[in-house]
């Protein structure tokens, strides 16, 4: 294969993403950067998720980190209050949110703009409280302790595994969505994005397509949450809360809607951000929201997609 | 009886907060179809600014004034250099500038003020009412009487004079309005203005009954955010009606179900209400043509 069609290939985003993945590591001076980087990958995933939903299909969640606080509290609560195995619940919890998507998204999806925003709000909020009331199973606002994955008497610790299980995950999930979107179901729900009523007209079940990456969307925020819980071993109702909803979106936004690349780079500026600007502790809420506005209004496509339009205009 | 009433009267308190917020959002929504999530920030910039202005020794009335002045200017800056930069944005890319604005405001009071709550006086005194059994605050009566006199101002306004009939143009049609003459930017600048001061307003009428923190503007933008839509969002009548059903739903549920869930509560009737009546109670249905 020439270069020339390697670069052309639709495998190309995969393999420079799998490429970074097996690479990156080799620049890590310390595990510290596997910690960051770990994150980055387990963001990236559920923002994947999201970007399906927003980018694609045109449909605003600003209660996503609801199905993450799912796939947290079902690693906690499962193997602490149930005794079952961490790798069954992180299966479960994906299960629950998809089921959860299904009920919530059927009647919610009807909505369109605003009220589907202010609906999965509602959602997300309704979730996170739940998730601090009920102590008894949660340990309310102080949240609780997740027991260590176990995988046939292996155990997953540290910085350095996870970063390997975060950036696999991740590799596997942007193949999946890739994929999807190439698929008869994505064009349909790229037609739906572009107009509901002309999708409609073309024979597409408008409906049951929303509904379907609603659900698809919220597995991957679950697993995303899971992963968070395992690797930080421990939960709280935080990791549910208006304030992460929002930043999953930002991340879409920034990295650029519609484009899966794009949902890594949104992770990594606003992830990594948080870290480098710990050093001004005080000034980090009103940085970040400052680096949200300042992007909307002079990068409104995102990062991805700007640098990608002029780098085409520099090529002619 | 006693505790119904008593109950009653503490959801019309909050209500009548959360229907100023949603009045906010509804005027600027009118003018400019975007969605205003630092509604909540100029509750809190005006309740804040109201407590460190009167520390630094100046008398009440004056630092509310002080208050309202400069929450009054934020809601102008935001429009001048944050929204209006960026016309012509997705509603979501418009969405995302104000959470920004929310959380930059959020952020920025932290280090101006502090993170610890603040309590500001009670204009007559803390010594409750006794109605029927029920023991009411003075500065409920303040807060339900202050919301009235803002909606009645704001109708006066709207109803009464050239710039409410423009403000009524540019809500109607942008376009229309351009052409008849009306500066529809300057229309904007001023609707975000006037919801600034009457959230700041709301905050520092508040601050007495339920304190107030760098932080409390989140809660208080989304019940108002879902006080205007249960009303129907773009319905001026139906945000003060939301926002009054959802503080006494709020308070009855804290009374008899469970304090824990009370905003649980709240945003469940929202979604009940969002799937049953997608308008809200008093909203136009849009329809669209192709």
């Amino acid at each position: 294969m020439s270069v020339r069609a390697l670069l052309q290939s639709r495998w190309l985003p995969a393999v420079a993403v799998a490429a970074i993945v097996v690479v990156l590591p080799l620049l890590f001076p310390s595990m510290y950067y596997y910690r960051v980087a770990a994150l980055v990958f387990i963001f990236a995933l559920a923002v994947v998720g999201l970007n399906l939903l927003m980018g694609f299909a045109g449909q605003v969640s600003l209660g996503h980190a609801g199905f993450l606080g799912i796939g947290a509290y079902a690693v906690a609560i499962g193997p602490v209050h149930l005794g079952l195995p961490s790798w069954l619940c992180l299966l479960a919890g994906a299960a629950i949110s998809g089921a959860v998507a299904f009920m919530v998204g059927r009647p919610i999806l009807r909505l369109k703009g605003h009220y589907l925003a202010v609906a999965t709000l509602g959602f997300g909020l309704l979730v996170a409280i739940v998730l601090t009331n009920e102590a008894g199973w949660t340990g309310g606002p102080d949240g609780m302790n997740v027991p260590t994955l176990a995988l046939f008497g292996w155990r997953a610790r540290g910085s350095g595994t996870w970063y390997w299980i975060a950036g696999l995950t991740f590799v596997v999930g942007f193949l999946l969505a890739r994929n999807l979107m190439e698929s008869p179901t994505g064009r349909a729900l790229q037609a739906i994005h572009d107009s509901e009523i002309a999708a409609c007209v073309l024979g597409i079940d408008v409906a049951s397509k929303k509904l379907t990456i609603f659900i698809i969307s919220a597995v991957y925020a679950s697993v995303a949450g899971s992963y968070l819980a395992l690797f930080n071993g421990l939960v709280t109702p935080d990791v549910a809360g208006f304030l992460r909803s929002i930043e999953l979106v930002a991340m879409v936004v920034l990295g650029g809607m519609g484009s899966i690349f794009g949902s890594l780079v949104g992770a990594v500026v606003l992830v990594v951000l948080p870290q480098v600007l710990t050093i001004f502790h005080e000034y980090e809420q009103a940085l970040l929201g400052l680096i949200v506005m300042v992007f909307m209004i002079f990068l409104r496509r995102g990062i991805v997609p700007s640098l990608a339009a002029s780098f085409a205009g520099w090529r002619k | 009886m006693a505790e119904l009433l008593q109950f009653v009267f503490s959801g019309l308190t909050v209500g009548a907060i959360y229907a100023l917020v949603a009045l906010g959002f509804t005027l600027i929504y009118n003018a400019s179809d975007i969605i205003n999530f630092a509604q909540g920030e100029f509750v809190m910039l005006g309740g804040m600014t109201t407590v460190f202005v009167a520390l630094a020794g100046v008398p009440l009335p004056l630092a509310a004034l002080i208050a309202v002045i400069v929450t009054t200017a934020v809601g102008f800056a935001l429009h001048r250099f944050a929204i209006d930069p960026a016309r012509g944005a997705s509603p979501v890319a418009a969405i995302m500038i104000t959470i920004g604005a929310s959380v930059f405001l959020r952020g920025l009071a932290q280090i101006v003020f502090d993170k610890r709550f603040h309590s500001l006086p009670p204009l007559f005194g803390s010594d409750p009412i006794q109605i029927g059994g029920a023991a009411i605050l003075p500065q409920s009566f303040v807060v339900l009487g202050g919301a009235a006199i803002i909606v009645v101002l704001l109708r006066l306004l709207v109803d009464r004079t050239m710039l409410g009939k423009a403000v009524i143009a540019t809500a109607a049609n942008r376009l229309a309005a351009r052409l008849i003459g009306v500066n529809t930017r300057h229309i904007v600048d001023f609707s975000f203005a006037v919801s600034a001061a009457i959230g700041a307003i709301a905050g520092i009428l508040v601050t007495p009954i339920t304190l107030t923190s760098y932080d409390v503007g989140t809660l208080l933008a989304l019940k108002g955010f879902a006080a205007a839509m249960l009303g129907g969002i773009g319905s001026a009548p139906g945000a003060v009606i939301g926002g009054l059903l959802i503080g006494m739903t709020e308070a009855l549920s804290a009374g008899y179900l469970s304090s824990n869930y009370k905003d649980a509560v709240a945003f469940l009737i929202i979604l009940v209400v969002l799937v049953a009546m997608p308008h809200g109670l008093l909203g136009r249905v849009k329809v669209e043509r192709v």
